[in-house]
């Protein structure tokens, strides 16, 4: 249901669990092709300056219901991708992405809401040249996250659901229904799955030759001066700005 | 009544169970007399005993700051903006609206999505995406659409509370002036509200006569839907 990728630009994204390593493994890849001379562009999920005041406000009220998180979430996906993914592709930029319309299709749907419904609302993205798909059995992403940071929040671990009272629990038995999704979406819609469970050099190399693939012949917006690029929404910054005096 | 019945998927992870109340939708242009209206209709309704509950767009709590920001920074792409107003539509929806209606409470609603999906279309959001979006909406038991002509609409702002740059569209750069862009604006609006008067049964009412023959109108309509409850609940087993 994602339309095809009709741009110059290549869009690359990563998926999977909290905990699956994916972060690292778009870190870096981005500071790779930076210095291979490409202009790359890097977006974040949740990053959106303008609805992040709303978000705030939701997740400390603990407000949210599954369809408000689900459609406040992809209005911060609509923001940035009005803002710089489509405007960057457009120009020929490889724009990374660190979780895509997959991760709502995942949580959103483990919350409960109608699984097509989800799909339609983020229709006017793209279908991404790569989606990588990090993979890792479900007790080992929760080691990692729960060994690392001292608490979990209440939305990340699916409080909001009343699967457990204990937040470990609850965290557990929800990331076990959104890794059970991301697993439907192989097939559906043709992710490639990394062993997230390898070294991260080894998964780095699995990456590189995947997307060394995918850039065969890709001539892309020149970078003349090897730069970084970061879209900066002006009036957003001064309505930050303004908001905290 | 009725169990709640939505135009597509509703909210699948939650039973409402069944809807005691009755929901009624006003539509209209802006400056067409819809909060007028509201308030006469509601007054009516609590002096024959009902209990009411109103609502209009862009009420809610939850999105309510970060709309008024976008809206004087500008900032925000159509479909940004088209999803911050599903945000809070649901939002409403799910912890106003439905709970009054469970509580058998007579909802009047000032507009519900059927101007956001005309005025979101205009802006070139894709109309399908749009409609599909509101899956989520319940089915009004009753949509009223106050109709007028734009020379009226115009009248009565500008005797009133005057232009504004978002009800004349000057986002969309028709023309160079509030009223020229107002006129052509509205007559495109009105042009999607036809559609989907069909699209969607409104009743349409005349909204160019004076506040009080409107309201006769609208209470026609009303009175036949509260009087069905009234009898239906009457019938012996």
């Amino acid at each position: 249901m994602l339309r095809k990728n009709d741009t110059k630009g290549k869009l690359i994204v990563v998926e999977g669990i909290d905990g699956s390593g994916k972060s690292t493994q778009i870190d870096l890849l981005y500071k790779w092709l930076l210095g291979a001379g490409y202009s790359v562009y890097f977006s974040e999920w949740n990053s959106s300056v303008l609805v992040k005041s709303t978000t705030r406000a939701a997740k400390k009220a603990q407000s949210f219901t599954p369809t408000t998180f689900s459609i406040l979430h992809c209005t911060d996906f609509a923001d940035r991708w009005e803002n710089s993914i489509y405007p960057l592709l457009k120009a020929g930029v490889i724009v990374l992405a660190d979780r895509y319309a997959f991760t709502a299709f995942a949580r959103d749907v483990a919350r409960g809401v109608d699984p097509e419904w989800v799909r339609k609302m983020y229709s006017f993205a793209i279908m991404p040249d790569a989606a990588l798909y990090f993979r890792v059995p479900l007790d080992i992403a929760v080691e990692r996250i729960t060994g690392a940071r001292a608490s979990l929040k209440y939305y990340e671990a699916g409080m909001d659901l009343g699967l457990s009272d204990n937040i470990n629990e609850s965290f557990k038995l929800f990331q076990g229904k959104i890794l059970n999704e991301y697993d439907k979406m192989v097939d559906e819609f043709g992710l490639t799955m990394i062993d997230g469970t390898k070294s991260v050099k080894e998964q780095q190399k699995k990456v590189r030759a995947i997307i060394k693939k995918i850039l065969v012949g890709f001539e892309g917006l020149p970078n003349p001066n090897k730069s970084p690029i970061s879209v900066t929404n002006i009036q957003a910054a001064k309505a930050k700005k303004g908001g905290s005096k | 009544m009725n169990k709640a019945t939505f135009y597509g998927a509703g909210f699948p992870y939650r039973d409402f169970g069944k809807l005691s109340g009755k929901l009624i939708v006003l539509e209209g242009a802006d400056g067409v007399g819809r909060s007028t209206q509201v308030k006469m209709l509601r007054r009516w309704l609590e002096d024959e005993g009902y209990a009411v509950s109103d609502t209009g767009l862009t009420r809610s709590e939850l999105t309510s700051a970060g709309l008024e920001a976008a809206k004087s920074g500008h900032t925000l792409g159509p479909i940004t903006m088209s999803l911050f107003y599903a945000a809070d539509f649901a939002d409403r929806l799910e912890n106003l609206i439905i709970p009054a209606l469970q509580a058998g409470f007579v909802v009047l609603s000032d507009r519900y999505f059927y101007s956001a999906v005309a005025r979101d279309s205009l802006r070139g959001v894709n109309r399908v995406w749009a409609k599909e979006l509101y899956g989520i909406a319940l089915k009004p038991d009753l949509i009223l659409y106050m109709k007028a002509s734009i020379p009226s609409l115009v009248s009565r702002l500008i005797h009133g509370r005057g232009l504004n740059y978002w009800e004349a569209g000057m986002d969309l750069h028709i023309a160079d002036n509030f009223y020229d862009s107002f006129v052509q604006y509205q007559a495109m609006i009105l042009e999607q509200f036809d559609i989907m008067a069909e699209e969607y049964n409104f009743i349409t009412v005349n909204a160019d006569q004076n506040p009080e023959k409107i309201f006769e109108d609208l209470k026609k309509p009303i009175l036949e839907l509260l009087h069905n409850r009234l009898t239906k609940g009457k019938k012996p087993k």
